[in-house]
């Protein structure tokens, strides 16, 4: 089956704080959330992205492609292959924790009505996003690192407040640092398996074939086989350690 | 449905040393059972074959079907894992003399019938040494590439474990290397016989965009290649017709995949009465059948790439209907449709 990337136009950029940009195009995907989408931005490169929504991407410019897609306005176009990966799959009580800009998969996931608890991590206040939208549809618990808004301190400090052992499953996305605490705290507990990890690494094909993906050491693809990946399989190999650049060179 | 289970079950991969005879009910015995079972009978009187009983071009493969090059292969736990699965022997990422990052996305867009790609080689180049150094004395190839024979050949020397080569002659979208240097008799010949000083089996991976390919094999035959693999992909482009611009960040890319299946069975049928070497076919294998077919036409084992976009257990899936305890020797049928 072809799947040439389809060609959307932007309908609205919005500006969530002064390093992440949402844009909004005028086509539809259906998206499960954790799911995620190549963006081509034309005459420049092509980037996996989360779904922020069935017709929007929040991104944070960290390089050429996003630097570009910075650059774009409204009525221009650009190409989306996908959704593509497992997604979460949240039952039970659910605690979604994120960190930065690892908070769109899990604000869709939020605002499906998934999410009991939410933790949302940031540097500082204006870099929290989708603050407000989470409040109304989760009990959200904020922190930023340098205390300008809410509990002063990581992510991994509200969740030492919380009984941790009272929820299913535990969503999370951002920092790979951060994760590694997350997942440090359910292994002591034993319950690394109800951890559910939103991974990155560096892709081209994004369809479970080229393997520029594939991490340490079991050679699993994030863009097939996760991005999204219980915590029992991630607890030995390169999570955390290291991963791979454009070249396969570790990095 | 209770024989279809039960022969299902028979040919699994991970049971072969359990497998039994194949022999297939008498029509007495299939009148025994539910009609609907004879369909299934019916396919099963495919053609199977015995797993190799020696080395197949100087490597010990433990089936006839090799992960091809550029899949799945830039890792060591990568390639560990498709052997894993099934895989008879794997091939690397190409390797060459320095790391590349590779083209500009899109690099990669599946089309009707095939995967359309331009990824430019990327590699870690020497990194990869300790990528594959776990898999000592696995059926691990691993491929090169240089844009000079004494570019193949410094690769070629940091892998004195490699069980054998395979020489990327034949990457139709990178400037300077594959296919722009593979297209040329003399060249193609001095890296096979720069690389063959190593005293390891060299495979010459061979482009089909070329009027002649037989002139290149034959060249790489005179090298001293051990074995030819014949096709890489086949220079391609789309363009989208919504961004009214070529889709792959290179423009121009390779097909591979099942649409390029006819051109890798036509070259491998070219080459086979043109050289004395064995031929490793590659080229839109997705089937039992497609291997038998690539065998006929004069291929001695088969690698296959595109097939793990639809299933990362085409090996094994494969594997099941080709094989069979009493199967005939591969060696019967390899080149049988030259008539």
């Amino acid at each position: 089956m072809s799947e040439m990337p389809k060609i959307v136009t932007i309908t609205i950029v919005l500006d969530e704080t002064p390093t992440v940009k949402t844009f909004v195009f005028d086509e539809l995907f259906n998206f499960k959330p954790g799911q995620f989408c190549m963006v081509w931005v034309p005459g420049v490169d092509e980037i996996p992205m989360a779904f922020s929504a069935a017709n929007s991407i929040t991104v944070m410019k960290v390089g050429d492609a996003t630097e570009a897609l910075f650059a774009l306005k409204a009525g221009d176009k650009i190409g989306i292959r996908g959704p593509f990966g497992n997604g979460f799959s949240a039952s039970g009580k659910v605690l979604a924790i994120a960190g930065g800009v690892g908070v769109t998969p899990l604000f869709t996931l939020a605002a499906n009505g998934e999410v009991d608890t939410f933790i949302l991590g940031a540097r500082t206040k204006t870099e929290l996003i989708f603050a407000d939208e989470l409040a109304k549809v989760s009990d959200l618990k904020i922190a930023t690192d340098d205390g300008s808004f809410g509990f002063h301190g990581f992510v991994t400090g509200i969740m030492d407040q919380l009984d941790i052992e009272s929820y299913d499953t535990i969503c999370v996305c951002g920092p790979e640092m951060m994760m590694k605490g997350i997942l440090d705290r359910l292994t002591v507990k034993g319950i690394e398996a109800r951890g559910q990890f939103s991974l990155q690494r560096y892709m081209k094909c994004a369809v479970g074939i080229c393997g520029s993906c594939c991490m340490d050491n079991d050679g699993k693809r994030v863009c097939r086989d996760g991005p999204v990946f219980t915590g029992d399989l991630i607890t030995s190999g390169e999570f955390a350690h290291y991963h791979r650049g454009a070249s396969g060179r570790k990095e | 449905m209770f024989i279809q289970e039960s022969i299902m079950h028979l040919f699994h991969g991970e049971d072969r040393d359990r497998q039994k005879s194949r022999l297939s009910p008498s029509p007495d015995d299939r009148e025994l059972h539910n009609p609907k079972t004879r369909i299934v009978l019916t396919e099963n009187t495919m053609i199977q074959i015995q797993l190799p009983q020696k080395e197949i071009a100087g490597v010990p493969l433990r089936n006839h079907l090799l992960l091809a090059a550029g899949i799945l292969g830039t890792t060591g736990a990568s390639l560990k894992r498709m052997l894993s699965l099934g895989a008879g022997g794997v091939v690397t990422k190409s390797i060459g003399p320095v790391p590349i990052p590779g083209h500009h996305g899109p690099a990669l867009v599946p089309i009707d019938g095939g995967l359309i790609n331009a990824m430019g080689l990327p590699n870690p180049s020497k990194d990869f040494i300790t990528e594959i150094s776990p898999l000592a004395g696995e059926p691990v190839i691993v491929s090169i590439f240089g844009g000079t024979p004494q570019e193949f050949g410094e690769v070629a020397s940091w892998f004195p474990d490699a069980l054998a080569f395979e020489l990327n002659l034949s990457c139709p979208h990178a400037e300077g290397y594959g296919a722009a240097i593979g297209v040329n008799p003399r060249i193609v010949r001095e890296c096979t016989e720069i690389v063959k000083t190593y005293n390891k089996p060299v495979w010459v991976k061979l482009t089909p965009n070329v009027t002649d390919i037989k002139g290149i094999g034959k060249a790489a035959e005179e090298g001293g290649a051990d074995a030819l693999v014949a096709i890489n992909t086949v220079k391609a482009m789309r363009i989208s017709t919504g961004a009214r611009r070529p889709v792959l960040g290179n423009t121009f890319g390779g097909l591979s995949g099942k649409a390029i299946f006819p051109i890798a069975v036509r070259s491998i049928y070219d080459l086979y009465d043109t050289v004395n070497i064995p031929i490793i076919g590659c080229g839109g294998v997705s089937t039992a059948d497609n291997v038998l077919e690539m065998m006929m036409a004069g291929a001695s084992a088969v690698e296959i790439g595109s097939a793990v976009y639809d299933s990362i257990n085409v090996f094994s899936e494969i594997a099941r209907e080709l094989y069979a305890e009493d199967g005939i020797p591969a060696e019967e049928i390899v080149g049988c449709a030259h008539v």
